[in-house]
C-alpha cells in the first residue's frame, strides 16, 4: 500500500477541503487529493490502478467549483484550482448513507459465514458511514451460491455490489475479459459466458480487489478469518519479476498471498503462480527429514548421517563435481553455496541455468534497464523473447499497460507471435535461425533485401523506429528452445551495435535466476560478476583452478563418466533439460546424486542423498528481481519438521568437509557478503525490508561484450516445419505440481500450426498430425493457432501427454520437421 | 445451424465494414444471428465473438443488456403489448389480460403450437393510438380486444404476409455499393476529411 | 426506386391548421420517396449548402437557435462549437425514442427520411466530418426500411456517399440500430451501444460526447427532429424561421398528445405560443377531454418530467416557461389524465418503466428505482404501511437530494422548484423515477394513504422477514417481471 507523503512543496493547485486552504497535484483525482491531504473519502468502484468509472456513488462529495455546490463523484474528478469541498456537510452524508443502504438492501448480510468478514470494504463503510439500520423489507435477490467461474475463483453474486472492479481489472489491466456484466439494471450480474471461464493467468486479483465478498479463491475460502492471520511482507518468487506480497498464515500454514503496490514493479498485481504457489510449501510430499538411498529406497536418516555421506561424495576432485540449480535460492544461500562449491570445493562445474537460456554473460553484462524506465511514456519496447505472459506475468501487465494506456511503442522480433502481438506497431516474425541474421541486417544497414521471413519494408521500418531519437529498451530471452542459443545472442550483437545505449531487461526462467547469476552460481563468475581466476582471491579460501562446465556440458561430461558427484540445488535436469535424452544418459553415470530440496521432483527422486531445505515463507533472505532490484524474501511460518534454510546446510556441508564458511547468522552471512562483493556494500537490509520498491544491485560492469559474426540462416530443409518450443505458465513444474489448486491447470501438449498450413496439409478432417524428425515419427494432435507463423510449429514444454524434448537435440541448430497426414509419403524409400 | 450460415457471414462482413471499428457491429449481427436462428444461441454469440475479436463474454455482456436479443427459443411471432402509461389509460392492461386468456399464456410464454409469445412491454413510441400493440415489431393501432382476436386469426391463418417472423427486423438492408461509399476508417487512422481540409485553407485565404 | 409500398403510413399524426417546418410533406402518401422529396424541393437545401463554406453554414444553425429536440432543448449550433479541432469527428442521430408517452421522431423517419437524410448531410458538412451514424431504435423495423430504402436510394442518386452532387464532398451515413433499451436514448449510453456496448452512460465531464464521444473522438448527437429542420432552415434562412415561435424557442415543435382526450394525436406546434389549454381544449388541436371529464393531471415532457395539474394549463409550451413551473418540456410528449385515473396506479406504471430500464450502473438507481417499484406495488396491492410514503419520499431524495422540483406545490401557493433537479447518479433515469413519486404524493397523499386503510383489519402491519410481500421473479434477465407479479399489477 502506497504511502504517500504530503507534500510540503508549494507547488500544487490549491483547494479548499473542509474550509481548509490545501494542495493537489496536477491533474490529481479529488479522491486522491484528500487522501494525501488526510482525508479519507469511502469508495467501492475507485482502484488506483484503474480508471476510474465512477459508478458505485459512495465517493460522492459536495464540490463547489464556483457554480454553486453539488454532489460529485471524486474518483472522477481532477481537482481545479480554488474548488471548495466538504466531505463532511449534511448533503455528503445523506449521500453516503444512503448510497450505503441502498447497496445492503440487497445484500445477504451473511458476514459470519463470509470469507471476507473483518476485512470488507463494505461491511467497515457501513460501520463507518452507515445508518446502522435498514428500511429495506422487501425480498431481497436471489441466486444460486457460490458458482465457481474457474479453477480458482468462486463467485456469490448475491453478495456483489456492481462495482465493476473484476470485470474493469479483467479487460483493462489483464486484457482477458471472460467475466463481464450480465444483464440490466437490478439483475445485473457478473458471470462469464457458458463454458468459457474465467481462465486467466491474473484471476486471483479480483478476489483481492473485490470490495465484499463476491469473489473468493477457492484455496483460501473457509481457511481462516482475517483477524487470526500473521502477515509479513515478502517477494513473489514465481517468476523474475520480483512482484511485492504479502505472506498471510494461520496456526504455522501459509494459507494466502496478497500482492503489494510496489510503483516500480507489480502495481499490487499478482500472477496466478505467484499468489497460490504457496500451496506446495504445505504439500504432504514435502521432504521434512534427511534420506539416504538405502538398498534402492530411500530411507530417512540423521543430519549427521546425511552430511558425513555428502561430504565423502563431494571431497574429490573438483574437476569430477558439479552442481545445477540455485534460482530456487534466497540471495544469501546463493552466495553461501557459491562459497561452497567454488571457494570451498574449488569446482566451476556450476550452473543455475538449465540449458534453456542465454550464456550468463551477456545477461550479466549487458547495460540493465528498470521496468519503470522500459515503460516511460512514448519509448520504444523490442521484444526478443519468449512471451512475457508466460514467463514473467506482471511484466506483461507492466508491458501492456506501456503500450495501451502510454503510448509506448512495442516492436516484436519472435518466432511465434505472442499476447503482446496485437499492440505491437510493428512485428517481425523471424523463423527459427533467422533472427541473428535480421538483427545483423538491420546493423549494417541492409534494408534493401529480405533476410528469412522478414520482408525489406519491415526492415526499413524497424531500422527508422530502432534509430530514431526515442530510447529503447529490449527485453530479450530464449524465444525458442528449439533452435541453438546461438541465433538469440548474435541477435543482442546486432542489437547492440544497432542501438549502442538501449537498455536491457532479461526475460529468463526460474525465480530468483539472477541472484544466482550475480552470486555465482554459473560458470566463470564468482559473486559479483567477479571472474574465477583472480576474483575475490583476497577474500576466499581459493577459487576454481579452471573454466567448468554449463549444465549442457556437465550433463555431457557426467554422460562420458567424469563426473562422480552431482549436486542438485532444487533442479530437475530430468525434468526440465531440454535435451532429456542427454540427461538420462548423464544420470546414469553419477555416482553420488545429493539433492537439496523442500519437495521430490523426478531427478531428486533418484538422489542418494537429500538434504531437505526452506521453501518459500520459511526463510528469511533477498530477492534479486529481472530489474536487479533486491527485495525482501521473508519467513511466515517454520521450516517443516527437521527442513533448514539452503545456507544452514551449505554451512554444515562445508562443516563437515572441513573449512568454515564463516559465518553463523544470517546477518554474519550478509556482512560476509557486503565485505566480498563491492555492490553489495552499500546495500542496507533493513531499507530492503522496509520499502516496497527496493534498491537496485547495480555492479559496475563496463564489459566490452564480445560478439562473433553471426552465424548463417540454416539452409531451408525437405522437413519444412521448424519447431518452436517454450514455456507456458502453468506446465508440470514442481512447485505448480504440488500446489492442490494449479497442478491441474496445465494443458495437455498439442502441436499447433497456423490455419493456412492445416489447409496446405489436408488436416482439415484429422485428429492427428504426423511428426518426422529422423529416423522417428511421432501422432501427435494438433490446433490452429492464429499465434504460429506458416511453416513452423510449436509446441510448449513439459505439459501433459506429450514431452516435446523427445524431438529436441542439444546438438542440433534448429530443428526441423515434416508433418504429414497418417499415409507413407511417397518419397519414403 | 446456429453459427452464421455462409451467406449471413459474408452480410456480416459487410456490416462490419461499414464501422470504424468492428466491435461496433456488434448488435447488428446479434440481429442478424437472431434472423437466422429465432433467437440468438452460444454458438452464434461464440462466432461473432470471432468475427468481430472480442470474447464471447463481451457479446453476451451486450446481448443480454438489450431486450430484443432472446437467448431462449422464442414463438415465431412476438406479440408485444405496450402497458404503458399512455397504453394504461386507454385499456392497454385490459388488453393484455385478453391476449393473457385468448393465447393461454403469461407474459413470457410462448403458446404450445410454438406460433406466439407474448411480452408486456414498455413504450414503443405509438401513445397516439392507445392501446397498442406490436407482432414482431409490426404496429396494431387502436387494438381493441375483437380486433386483437382478429390478428391472431389472420396470423395463424397466414393472412398476415406483412408480418415476418420473428427476428427479421427491416426486409430492407442499407447495401452500400463500394464505388459510392466515402470511406469509413478506423478512428487511428481517419483524419481532416480532405475536402473540409480544402475549404478551410480557402476561409483562411480570404481572411488573410 | 421506392418498392416499399407495403408499408402503411404511419398513424397519428394530425394535419392540422398552422405552420408546417417538419411535417410538410406529411400529407403524401409518399411522402417518404426520393420521388416526392425531389418533387417537393428536397436536396435543394444540400445543394445550396455545397456552394458555402462549412462555418457559414454552422452560423446559419446558430443564429436560428435551433435547439435541440432531444429532451434538454440546448442549441444545436451551439453544442455543435463545443467540438475541439480534433480528427476523426462523427455525428450520431438519436433515434431511439422511447421515452414514454414520445411519438414524433418514428414519424419523421417513417415519412420523411429524406429529410432527415439531408439535414444529416448538411450538418456533416458544416463539421467537417464525413461519417454519420444513424441510430434507430431497434423495435422501429418499419422506420429502418424506410431509412434503409431512402439511404439506398440517395447513395444512388448521389446525395450521399462520394462525390455528393458532383462536387468532391464525400460523406457517409450509415444506419444502426439497437435492441431494445431506453436508456440508450441519453447521448453517452448510445456512444457505448454504437461501439457495441451495454448502453450505460457516461460520466459527463469527462465525456462529454462533443470532446470525448465515440471511440473518445469529437461527436454530435442530435436528435432526428433536430436535424430534420435543418433543410428548411436552410432554404428559408434563420430570420423566417425565427418569425415562428417565442424568441427563446423559435421555430416549431412536434408534440404527441396521448391519455384522455377526444383526439390524441402528432401535432406540429409554435413553440411558446400555443398553451396546453390551447393544445387539450382547442379545436385545431385535442378538442376536450373525453366524455367531457375534469383533468386530473398530465405529464408535460415525457415519463421523466414532474406532473402538471389545471393550475399548469396555461404556461405556453416552452422549455423555459415549463422548466420555471417546474417541469420540462423534455420530448413533447403530453400524457393527459382525466378524473377516473388512479394516482397510485399510474405513479406505479411510471416507476416501473425507470425501474425496468434502468441500466444498472449506478447504485441509487439502480436499487433505488426497484425499491420504489416494490414499495409502490405494496400499496397498490393493499399491503402498503402508513410509514411507505415518507420512505418513498427519502429514497427518492437519496436518489434526487434537495427540493425535487414539484407544480404540485402550486397549488399550496408555494414557488415551484425550477427544473432539473439534483442527482447522485450519472444520469437523469433514476432522477426521473422520482418525478412521478414527488408529482403523485404532494398532490393525490390521499390516494396513497386510501389505499392502506383498505387493507385488511387483521393484515399484519409488517410481515415476518423472508415471506414475500409480492412475489417477483428475478432471475429473467431480459428485465420480464414474472407471472405472479404481472396478474397482480393488472388485477
Amino acid at each position: 500500500m502506497t504511502s504517500v507523503e504530503p507534500t510540503e512543496a508549494v507547488t500544487g493547485i490549491p483547494f479548499v477541503l473542509n474550509g481548509t486552504a490545501v494542495e493537489a497535484n496536477e491533474g490529481e483525482l479529488l479522491i486522491e487529493a484528500c487522501e494525501r491531504n488526510g482525508v479519507h473519502i469511502p469508495r467501492f468502484c475507485y482502484h488506483n490502478r484503474m480508471k476510474p468509472v465512477g459508478m458505485c456513488r459512495m465517493c460522492l462529495v459536495e464540490v463547489d467549483g464556483g457554480r454553486g455546490p453539488a454532489l460529485q463523484p471524486s474518483c472522477m474528478l481532477p481537482v481545479t484550482p480554488d474548488m471548495k469541498v466538504e466531505t463532511e456537510s449534511e448533503p455528503t452524508k445523506k449521500a453516503q448513507d444512503g448510497v450505503l443502504e441502498f447497496l445492503l438492501a440487497n445484500h445477504p448480510l451473511d458476514c459470519p459465514v463470509c470469507d471476507k468478514g473483518g476485512e470488507c470494504p463494505l461491511q467497515d463503510n457501513a460501520y463507518a458511514f452507515g445508518a446502522g439500520e435498514t428500511r429495506f423489507v422487501e425480498e431481497k435477490r436471489h441466486y444460486e451460491k457460490p458458482i465457481p467461474i474457474s479453477d480458482l475463483v468462486q463467485l456469490d453474486r448475491e453478495r456483489c455490489i456492481l462495482c465493476d472492479r473484476c470485470t474493469r481489472f479483467a479487460s483493462e489491466v489483464a486484457d482477458d475479459p471472460l467475466i463481464h456484466f450480465i444483464d440490466r439494471g437490478s439483475q445485473t450480474q457478473v458471470n462469464t459466458f457458458p463454458d468459457h471461464p474465467f481462465s486467466s493467468y491474473f484471476s486471483g486479483n479480483t478476489v483481492q480487489i473485490c470490495p465484499v465478498g463476491a469473489l473468493t479463491a477457492t484455496p483460501y475460502r473457509f481457511k481462516a478469518r482475517p483477524w487470526d492471520l500473521d502477515a509479513i511482507e515478502s517477494t513473489a518468487a514465481a517468476d523474475t519479476s520480483g512482484a511485492r506480497v504479502v505472506l498471510q498464515a494461520s496456526q504455522n500454514e501459509l494459507v494466502r498471498t496478497l500482492g503489494v503496490d510496489s510503483e516500480a514493479v507489480n502495481w499490487s498485481w499478482l500472477s496466478d503462480k505467484d499468489r497460490f504457489y504457496y500451496e506446495a510449501t504445505n504439500s504432504p510430499d514435502r521432504v521434512t527429514e534427511p534420506l539416504i538411498r538405502d538398498g534402492g529406497e530411500l530411507k530417512p536418516t540423521r543430519w549427521g548421517n546425511a552430511m558425513r555421506a555428502a561430504a565423502r561424495a563431494l571431497r574429490i576432485d573438483p574437476e569430477r563435481v558439479a552442481a545445477i540449480g540455485g534460482a530456487r535460492l534466497t540471495l544469501e544461500s546463493q552466495y553461501a553455496w557459491a562459497k561452497l562449491l567454488k571457494g570451498v570445493l574449488g569446482t566451476d562445474h556450476v550452473d543455475a541455468q538449465l540449458g534453456d537460456s542465454l550464456p550468463a554473460a551477456l545477461t550479466l553484462g549487458l547495460p540493465r534497464t528498470t521496468i519503470a524506465e522500459a515503460c516511460a511514456p512514448g519509448q520504444i519496447i523490442v521484444l526478443m523473447g519468449p512471451d512475457p505472459k508466460e514467463v514473467a506475468p506482471t511484466l506483461y501487465i507492466r508491458l501492456r499497460h506501456a503500450v495501451v494506456e502510454d503510448g509506448a511503442t512495442l516492436i516484436e522480433i519472435t518466432p511465434r507471435a505472442t499476447s503482446l502481438s496485437k499492440y505491437a506497431t510493428l512485428r517481425l516474425q523471424t523463423a527459427p535461425g533467422t533472427v541473428g541474421q535480421v538483427l545483423s541486417a538491420l546493423a549494417d544497414g541492409q534494408l534493401d533485401t529480405n533476410v528469412g521471413t522478414v520482408q525489406a519494408p519491415e526492415l526499413e521500418r524497424a531500422h527508422q523506429l530502432l534509430t530514431g531519437d526515442r530510447q529503447v529498451s529490449v527485453v530479450f530471452g530464449r524465444a525458442n528452445l528449439a533452435e541453438s542459443a546461438r541465433y538469440s545472442a548474435d541477435a543482442l550483437g546486432g542489437m547492440r551495435r544497432l542501438v549502442p545505449n538501449a537498455g536491457y531487461l532479461p526475460l529468463l526462467r526460474r525465480s530468483n535466476i539472477h541472484g544466482a547469476l550475480e552470486m555465482g552460481l554459473t560458470p566463470g563468475f564468482l559473486p559479483g560478476g567477479a571472474r574465477n581466476r583472480g576474483g575475490l582471491v583476497d577474500k576466499w579460501p581459493s577459487t576454481p583452478e579452471f573454466e567448468g562446465h554449463d549444465t549442457d556440458a556437465i550433463l555431457k561430461a557426467a554422460a562420458q563418466g567424469e563426473i562422480d558427484t552431482l549436486v542438485l540445488l532444487g533442479a530437475d535436469p530430468l525434468g526440465d533439460f531440454p535435451d532429456s535424452t542427454l540427461a538420462e544418459a548423464a544420470f546414469a553415470n553419477i555416482k553420488t546424486l545429493i539433492a537439496v530440496d523442500g519437495l521430490l521432483n523426478t531427478s531428486s527422486a533418484r538422489a542418494t542423498i537429500v538434504l531437505p531445505a526452506a521453501l518459500f515463507g520459511e526463510e528469511d533472505g533477498t530477492f534479486c528481481n529481472l530489474e536487479g532490484r533486491l527485495s525482501p524474501i521473508r519467513a511466515k511460518v517454520t521450516p517443516p519438521g527437521l527442513a533448514r534454510p539452503d545456507w544452514v546446510i551449505a554451512a554444515d556441508l562445508s562443516h563437515a568437509i572441513g573449512p568454515e564458511l564463516g559465518y553463523t547468522t544470517l546477518e554474519e552471512l550478509r556482512s560476509q557478503m557486503r565485505a566480498t562483493v563491492p555492490a553489495l556494500d552499500d546495500v542496507d537490509w533493513d531499507e530492503i525490508d522496509g520499502a516496497d520498491d527496493g534498491p537496485l544491485f547495480r555492479p559496475e560492469r563496463n564489459w566490452e561484450l564480445e560478439f562473433g559474426d553471426p552465424a548463417q540462416m540454416p539452409p531451408t530443409s525437405s522437413y519444412g516445419y521448424r519447431l518452436v518450443v517454450d514455456h507456458k505458465l502453468w506446465d508440470l513444474g514442481t512447485m505448480s505440481q504440488h500446489s492442490a489448486s494449479l497442478a491441474n491447470l496445465a494443458g495437455p501438449a498439442v502441436l499447433r500450426l497456423s490455419p493456412n498450413d492445416i489447409q496446405l496439409l489436408d488436416l482439415a478432417d484429422r485428429q492427428q498430425v504426423t511428426v518426422d524428425l529422423g529416423e522417428e515419427s511421432w501422432e501427435l494432435p494438433f490446433v490452429a493457432d492464429p499465434q504460429v507463423a506458416p511453416r513452423t510449429a510449436w509446441i510448449p514444454a513439459r505439459l501433459p501427454g506429450f514431452d516435446v524434448r523427445e524431438l529436441l537435440s542439444a546438438g542440433r541448430s534448429i530443428t526441423n520437421l515434416r508433418l504429414r497426414t497418417g499415409e507413407v509419403p511417397a518419397d519414403v524409400e | 445451424m446456429s453459427r452464421l450460415d455462409a451467406s449471413n457471414v459474408l452480410l456480416a462482413r459487410e456490416i462490419i465494414a461499414r464501422y470504424p471499428r468492428p466491435k461496433s457491429a456488434m448488435i447488428p449481427l446479434l440481429h442478424l444471428s437472431q434472423q437466422q436462428n429465432g433467437h440468438v444461441t452460444n454458438e452464434a454469440m461464440e462466432h461473432i465473438a470471432e468475427l468481430i475479436g472480442v470474447t464471447p463474454a463481451e457479446v453476451l455482456g451486450t446481448c443480454s443488456f438489450y431486450e430484443m436479443f432472446k437467448r431462449e427459443p422464442v414463438g415465431r411471432y412476438m406479440v408485444n403489448i405496450c402497458t404503458n402509461i399512455s397504453c394504461q389509460l386507454l385499456g392497454g392492461e385490459e388488453l393484455l389480460h385478453h391476449a393473457e386468456e385468448t393465447l393461454g399464456i403469461k407474459p413470457g410464454g410462448t403458446t404450445e403450437d410454438g406460433l406466439f409469445t407474448l411480452e408486456d412491454v414498455e413504450c414503443i413510441a405509438a401513445c397516439t393510438e392507445a392501446p397498442c400493440l406490436q407482432i414482431n415489431y409490426r404496429y396494431e393501432n387502436r387494438v381493441s380486444l375483437g380486433r386483437f382476436d382478429e390478428i391472431i386469426a389472420e396470423v395463424r391463418g397466414g393472412k398476415r404476409a406483412d408480418v415476418p417472423t420473428h427476428g427479421t427486423l427491416a426486409r430492407i438492408r442499407q447495401h452500400i455499393d463500394p464505388d459510392r461509399l466515402a470511406g469509413i476508417e478506423p478512428p487511428e487512422v481517419a483524419g481532416v476529411p480532405p475536402w473540409f481540409a480544402s475549404r478551410q485553407d480557402e476561409a483562411k485565404e480570404e481572411t488573410a | 426506386m421506392a418498392t416499399n409500398d407495403y408499408v402503411p403510413h404511419a398513424a397519428g399524426y394530425v394535419d392540422n391548421t398552422g405552420p408546417k417546418i417538419v411535417t410538410s410533406r406529411f400529407h403524401h402518401r409518399d411522402s417518404y420517396t426520393l420521388e416526392r422529396y425531389e418533387a417537393t424541393n428536397g436536396y435543394a437545401a444540400l445543394r445550396a449548402v455545397l456552394q458555402m463554406q462549412p462555418t457559414a453554414v454552422h452560423e446559419t444553425i446558430k443564429e436560428a437557435v435551433l435547439l435541440g429536440r432531444g429532451g434538454a432543448g440546448f442549441p444545436a449550433g451551439v453544442k455543435w462549437g463545443f467540438m475541439p479541432p480534433v480528427w476523426p469527428r462523427y455525428l450520431v442521430v438519436n433515434g431511439d425514442e422511447s421515452e414514454p408517452g414520445t411519438y414524433k421522431d418514428r414519424l419523421l423517419m417513417e415519412r420523411d427520411p429524406h429529410q432527415l437524410i439531408e439535414g444529416c448531410i448538411i450538418t456533416c458538412f458544416a463539421l467537417g466530418l464525413n461519417t454519420c451514424f444513424l441510430y434507430v431504435r431497434g423495435e422501429m423495423a418499419e422506420a429502418q426500411e424506410r431509412i434503409a430504402e431512402a439511404l439506398n436510394d440517395a447513395y444512388a442518386s448521389g446525395y450521399v456517399g462520394k462525390n455528393i452532387c458532383g462536387t468532391d464532398v464525400s460523406i457517409d451515413v450509415v444506419l444502426t440500430w439497437g435492441a431494445g433499451a431506453y436508456i440508450v436514448g441519453e447521448e453517452t449510453a448510445l456512444i457505448e451501444s454504437l461501439e457495441g456496448n451495454r448502453g450505460m452512460p457516461r460520466l459527463k465531464p469527462p465525456f462529454f460526447p462533443a470532446a470525448k464521444g465515440l471511440y473518445m473522438k469529437p461527436t454530435i448527437v442530435n436528435n432526428v427532429e433536430t436535424l430534420a429542420n435543418i433543410p428548411w432552415i436552410i432554404l428559408n434562412g434563420p430570420n423566417a424561421y425565427k418569425e415562428f415561435g417565442s424568441e427563446k424557442s423559435p421555430g416549431t415543435r412536434m408534440v404527441a398528445v396521448s391519455g384522455h382526450v377526444n383526439r390524441p394525436g402528432v401535432y406540429e406546434i409554435e413553440q411558446g405560443v400555443v398553451t396546453y389549454r390551447d393544445l387539450f381544449y382547442g379545436d385545431n388541436f385535442c378538442q376536450g377531454m373525453r366524455d367531457g371529464n375534469e383533468l386530473k393531471m398530465f405529464i408535460p415532457g415525457g415519463g421523466s418530467s414532474p406532473w402538471f395539474f389545471e393550475e399548469q394549463l396555461d404556461v405556453p409550451i416552452e422549455g423555459s416557461l415549463i422548466s420555471a413551473a417546474g417541469s420540462m418540456a423534455g420530448s413533447g410528449a403530453i400524457v393527459v389524465m382525466d378524473e377516473t385515473t388512479d394516482a397510485v396506479k399510474a405513479c406505479l406504471r411510471v416507476v416501473r418503466f425507470f425501474a425496468r430500464e434502468s441500466c444498472g450502473k449506478c447504485t441509487p438507481c439502480r436499487e433505488g428505482t426497484t425499491w420504489e417499484e416494490k414499495i409502490l406495488q405494496r400499496i397498490y396491492n393493499g399491503h402498503g404501511r402508513p410509514s411507505d410514503i415518507d420512505l418513498l419520499l427519502d429514497i427518492g431524495s437519496q436518489i434526487s437530494p434537495g427540493e425535487y422540483p414539484v407544480a404540485a406545490w402550486a397549488e399550496k401557493g408555494l414557488t415551484a422548484v425550477p427544473f432539473p433537479p439534483k442527482q447522485t447518479t450519472i444520469c437523469p433515469l433514476g432522477p426521473s423515477s422520482v418525478a412521478p413519486i414527488t408529482s403523485a404524493i404532494r398532490r393525490f397523499r390521499h390516494e396513497f394513504e386510501a389505499k392502506m386503510t383498505a387493507r385488511p383489519a387483521d393484515e399484519p402491519e409488517l410481515r415476518p422477514a423472508g415471506e414475500t410481500w409480492v412475489a417477483v421473479e428475478i432471475a429473467d434477465g431480459a428485465g420480464n417481471t414474472s407471472d405472479v407479479e404481472a396478474a397482480e399489477v393488472h388485477s
